[in-house]
């Protein structure tokens, strides 16, 4: 029964295959499960079985390991099996049988070829770098990496110990800290990658299939030659690389480094992430302790960081950015192959060129030929950039920007499937442009408005065809920025939704959609702490020290910058209109202190001047002093039973994650993902906290309900919690977050 | 004998006679020679065959490749050195390595729209010599230094200039919309095909072969003889060199390191020469007593992807203008095909035999098919005669006219690829003998 039973299981492999083709065994990943490779509990049984197979079988000489998806080599360790675990113990043994089948790898009897094309990220690249030679094709789908960083976590299945060998110190240090993805020439440059093979063109196959061939073929000859030792892993080195090594074999030299790259990660992290600083604890008892014990550190760290609230608010934060990576709505009846977008601002030009990057022809009309070559020469730019950093080709750039057609007429609008309105916040101009666009564009076409504040159906007030009317609330700079927010009103149809989501999605954008109301679920979460901000400064915290509280907290960008950025005219717009329609509750600062400053010219960094100075090239940021001198006009008497430093971190962050709750009730948001996903891919709310849903399931909704009350007290109803915060305060068992 | 291709309502449109220089690898016996001596040589030489009166002819055009910058239009140059009238206008036309077929399809343009009676066409390639440039840097500085009016300001612009500055600007063989080089593209399109190493090798060594007896058995008459100044007189192609297969198995690829197939041995190489034909309405040629050597008939151009089917004009261009005359492939008796690379022909000859290919990329229900090897370049081709960019499109017609004139044949076809990713194809019909 023994044999028979092994028979079967062997038949069974559904994810690992191989075949021997003279003497190189051939193995061929391919979860048939899921469009990647993930390193699962099976696949790695399965690996672990055809490789002993191989390394039994003595006719085999060499190996070649390949993927048979044509976008993925394997894109990681499988995030669920990691979320599985109940305890840290858990995790640690997990990485020390994944060290354990790498360190078979490393050691294999054979040389084994890693054939690369596609994602080899994490867990795949772990695994690429166990093998004697790694070969990948120059494919714009291919990139290395060790990502693990970005979840909270860290490469647990050696990749702590056998990077810093493979690509050296500092570039170890670059990857694993940083998480960023590597292109192929990159990777050869780095030592990471041996030999790299071009993607082919049609031939007697598809481009992807063909190319997945003839990396086999390569890498089977490759894998022939390093058999018969025609081939060597060692290359010559360098004088610069002799004189490196040389330099990294110096213990104090290495102390110094570890030293710099450790409070580099404590200034940029303010110690908010463990991950980082547990990668630079492995590397360095790796190299300073030797291999026992450095595996053992990292596969002891890996668990560690699997339990920590900051790996599950990142990792959260992934399957959240999944999710909004797909269309909720169905298939659109009809694709948007003409965009058209109405002023050519900052945020029209952008969403101009996020566009047709994509390959989309997009109308950019403005009113006046200076606003148009402004918005004009900002997408050739965005564009340019890109050819500098080579990840565009000049004549790609030009062929993307021959989509583009920048007018001041309505030329061609009777083609258009899309108008996006970026035009002046202010409702009678947005109702003469719905006017004027209906009285052009076909029957089909969407009219979708991109206003950070203004309710959309007071907007879709002037349209003949309301159905067709929809928010589409993007945030500057439109082409770095993930986040869209999407506005429905209760007339929007399904398939404008549906139409409006697929464009964000062509556009690359993380997005959310949100029911309609003044500020709707971004804007509306921001005003409130901005509100509050104001109100530190109004009590004397300086700008600076308000941007390091906010920051110390965790937001990538303090408050008082944030308001610059925003813009003061904005932010006091906002400001008064969502006062207006929410009352006392959006109150704190005084308004009067924005608009003051919008009065003197201090609309932030666009003016050159709002709470700080801009254009100087010095590092350190001055405070205008001119801001300086409002606020002491409007200043206010701090309460010293609020006002410690973690009181105002509390006062900012309890007021945006009431505000994003009480969205919540209100049915202004679906669910907290999209809650969470806007909040931190809109806003910054701290990545390390997952977002406000996850950081009230994290923090305790009940102890941030204490707070607030204690704020309530001195402060009035701007901190009395909604009625489902107190739900979830009064009854624990309550979770955002499963 | 099969029909004629003649059509009511089309002139007849016939080539005369066509000539070129020997073509000799680059850096050999013409060396310090300019662009337009060469051409002059090819323009005296098609004169001195056909005896031709220079003022019967209407018009010149001639197609060059790698500009020489003093004469760019090479046409007028050449044609005032060599005689011509100076009545006769001339112009240069360029498209890649397909410049002189666009030259003689201009003339048939010009022919067949009435305004012109006989038209020379032609093309010229030298690469002994090329444009090597300074950087755009240490150009912009030289032009300001034309405007600088103070010593002071010249002196400072001067001082502007850094060693950086010096390094000049070399001209490759590379796809500008790419940046790919030819051989690299080449490289990718074999490996695309799974064109073997050993099939490139096989066919540029054919290549060679046939080459080396047609030159021996003086098949390539179209080869004027030509008196270099200061050297000897040259009157044979000089890059004919059958070798052997083991010899040609130790090079190592030239573009793709170190896993490619593309060599020094199975690719075209760099190559000086020109080329000219006379061109006429059958009218004229008859009057003027000629005894046209056949008819130039239904042509077309196509251009595809120049990243990954670069080279693969002559599979789009072949089913295109066999439609265009009714024809098919078997009713062709003769085949010339431009040889950029071993691997580049091989790739094209089994996408034409592939109905997968035909299906998805060109939207035809069925393969043309390839031409049977014994029809297809069989007095060699560009790999072993050599490659002037813009003169081989008038060998391969000429040798197409030469061919069906020995072997008997009637109809012959021209294909060709091009950089930019075009291509070209025409049908000839042999002149009734």
């Amino acid at each position: 029964g023994g044999s028979l039973l092994c028979l079967s299981l062997s038949a069974a492999r559904t994810h690992v295959s191989y075949e021997v083709k003279d003497n190189v065994a051939v193995v061929r990943i391919n979860d048939p499960t899921s469009k990647v490779n993930t390193l699962s509990r099976h696949m790695q049984a399965e690996m672990v079985e055809v490789m002993n197979e191989i390394w039994g079988n003595a006719a085999v000489k060499s190996a070649v390991l390949i993927s048979r998806k044509p976008g993925c080599f394997i894109a990681g360790a499988d995030i669920n099996m990691i979320q599985a675990c109940k305890t840290a113990e858990e995790v640690t043994s997990l990485s020390q049988e994944g060290q354990k089948i790498f360190d078979q790898v490393e050691k294999s009897p054979i040389p084994i070829v890693a054939a690369i094309n596609g994602s080899c990220l994490g867990g795949g690249l772990e695994f690429a770098i166990a093998c004697q030679y790694r070969i990948a094709t120059k494919s714009k789908k291919t990139i290395l990496g060790t990502p693990e960083v970005m979840l909270g976590l860290l490469p647990g299945a050696g990749g702590t110990q056998r990077l810093p060998k493979m690509v050296g110190l500092p570039a170890a240090f670059d990857m694993m800290l940083t998480g960023k993805n590597i292109r192929p020439d990159k990777a050869k440059k780095m030592g990471l990658v041996h030999q790299l093979v071009d993607p082919l063109g049609p031939g007697l196959k598809s481009p992807e299939e063909r190319t997945i061939e003839y990396l086999e073929e390569v890498a089977v000859d490759f894998a022939k030659g390093l058999a018969g030792r025609k081939v060597t892993v060692e290359k010559k080195k360098g004088l610069v690389q002799k004189i490196q090594d040389f330099v990294m074999g110096l213990p104090p030299v290495r102390k110094q480094i570890y030293k710099t790259v450790h409070s580099k990660v404590m200034k940029q992290s303010k110690g908010l992430y463990p991950a980082p600083l547990k990668i630079i604890e492995c590397i360095q008892t790796g190299i300073e302790k030797g291999n026992a014990a450095g595996y053992l550190t990292e596969s002891q760290n890996f668990g560690k960081l699997a339990m920590t609230s900051e790996s599950r608010a990142l990792i959260g934060l992934y399957h959240g950015q999944v999710t909004c990576k797909k269309n909720h709505f169905g298939k659109p009846e009809r694709d948007v192959k003409k965009l058209a977008v109405l002023g050519a601002g900052l945020m029209g030009a952008g969403i101009a060129q996020v566009t047709i990057d994509k390959g989309v022809a997009t109308i950019l009309k403005d009113t006046t030929e200076e606003g148009l070559a402004r918005g004009h020469q900002q997408v050739y730019k965005g564009l340019n950039d890109k050819t500098k950093k080579k990840s565009l080709t000049t004549f790609e750039r030009d062929g993307i920007m021959s989509l583009l057609s920048g007018q001041l007429d309505y030329r061609d609008f009777e083609n258009a499937d899309m108008v996006i309105e970026a035009v002046f916040e202010d409702l009678s101009i947005k109702h003469k442009v719905v006017k004027e666009v209906e009285a052009v564009i076909p029957p089909h076409c969407i009219f979708a408005t991109n206003t950070s504040a203004l309710p959309i159906k007071d907007i879709a007030a002037a349209s003949k065809r309301p159905e067709k009317v929809i928010g589409m609330h993007y945030f500057s700079p439109v082409d770095k920025m993930q986040l869209l927010e999407i506005i429905t009103t209760n007339k929007t149809s399904k398939d404008t939704t549906a139409s409006a989501v697929a464009v964000g999605l062509k556009q690359g954008k993380v997005i959310i959609v949100v029911g309609d109301g003044p500020g709707f679920y971004t804007t509306r979460c921001l005003a409130p702490m901005l509100a509050e901000a104001v109100r530190a400064l109004q009590e004397g915290v300086g700008p600076k020290k308000l941007d390091s509280l906010t920051t110390g907290f965790g937001f990538p960008v303090g408050a008082a910058t944030l308001a610059d950025e925003v813009g003061i005219d904005v932010a006091a717009h906002v400001a008064e209109d969502l006062g207006k329609a929410f009352g006392t509750r959006f109150g704190g600062g005084n308004v009067e202190v924005l608009k003051m400053m919008v009065q003197k010219g201090f609309k932030g960094r666009k003016s050159g001047k709002g709470c700080y100075v801009y254009g100087a090239k010095s590092k350190e940021k001055k405070v205008n002093s001119g801001a300086e001198d409002i606020l002491k006009s409007f200043k206010l008497t701090a309460p010293p039973a609020v006002s410690a430093d973690e009181d105002i971190q509390y006062r900012l962050v309890s007021r945006f994650v009431n505000e994003a709750v009480l969205c919540l009730q209100e049915g202004i948001l679906p669910d907290p993902v999209q809650g969470d996903i806007g909040a931190v891919f809109g806003l910054g709310f701290p990545p390390c906290l997952g977002g406000p849903f996850r950081f009230v399931d994290s923090h305790g909704a009940d102890k941030l309900v204490q707070k607030m009350k204690r704020f309530e007290e001195a402060y009035g109803n701007q901190f009395t919690p909604c009625q489902l915060l107190l739900d979830h305060a009064k009854d624990s068992s309550k979770r955002f977050h499963k | 004998i099969k029909k004629t291709l003649a059509k009511p309502g089309v002139k007849n449109i016939v080539l005369v006679d066509g000539v070129r220089t020997p073509f000799l690898q680059s850096g050999t016996i013409y060396a310090d020679l300019m662009p337009h001596d060469l051409a002059r040589a090819a323009l005296q030489g098609l004169l001195n065959r056909t005896g031709l009166p220079k003022d019967a002819v209407d018009y010149i055009v001639y197609g060059t490749v790698i500009q020489e910058v003093k004469t760019s239009n090479v046409a007028r140059e050449a044609a005032l050195g060599a005689g011509f009238s100076d009545k006769t206008p001339a112009h240069t036309v360029t498209m890649a390595c397909i410049s002189s077929n666009q030259a003689m399809t201009t003339a048939v343009g010009l022919i067949a729209a009435g305004q012109c009676d006989a038209v020379v066409a032609g093309g010229v390639e030298f690469m002994s010599d090329v444009p090597i440039r300074h950087s755009r840097r240490m150009r912009k500085t030289m032009l300001s230094l034309n405007k600088a009016k103070t010593l002071g300001a010249r002196l400072s612009l001067l001082g502007s200039i850094r060693l950086a500055h010096l390094a000049p600007e070399l001209p490759a063989v590379a796809e500008f919309s790419t940046a790919e080089t030819m051989g690299h593209s080449a490289d990718r399109l074999a490996a695309a095909f799974g064109v073997s190493r050993l099939e490139q090798d096989e066919f540029a060594l054919r290549s060679h072969t046939l080459a080396k007896k047609a030159q021996d058995s003086g098949l390539l008459s179209d080869v004027i003889s030509f008196k270099v100044p200061g050297k000897d007189i040259v009157s044979k192609d000089n890059g004919i060199r059958p070798s052997t297969m083991e010899q040609m198995a130790k090079l190592k690829p030239a573009f793709i390191k170190p896993h490619g197939t593309v060599t020094a041995a199975n690719s075209s190489f760099l190559t000086d020469g020109a080329s000219a034909v006379l061109i006429m309405s059958e009218e004229k040629a008859l009057a003027m007593g000629y005894k046209p050597k056949a008819y130039l008939r239904d042509f077309v151009y196509v251009s595809q992807d120049p990243k990954d089917q670069l080279l693969l004009g002559p599979t789009y261009a072949t089913p295109k203008v066999l439609e265009k005359s009714g024809l098919t492939l078997n009713d062709i008796d003769v085949f010339e095909f431009h040889e950029a690379f071993a691997g580049q022909i091989m790739a094209n000859l089994k996408a034409m035999e592939s109905d997968w290919f035909a299906q998805t990329y060109m939207g035809r229900k069925t393969k043309v098919g390839a031409p049977p090897m014994e029809k297809f370049n069989s007095w060699g081709g560009s790999l072993s005669l050599g490659h002037p960019f813009a003169a081989t499109g008038c060998r391969l017609v000429t040798t197409v006219a030469h061919r069906l004139q020995k072997e008997g044949g009637q109809y012959g076809l021209v294909a060709a690829c091009a950089a930019g990713g075009q291509g070209h194809a025409m049908v000839i019909e042999a002149y009734p003998q």
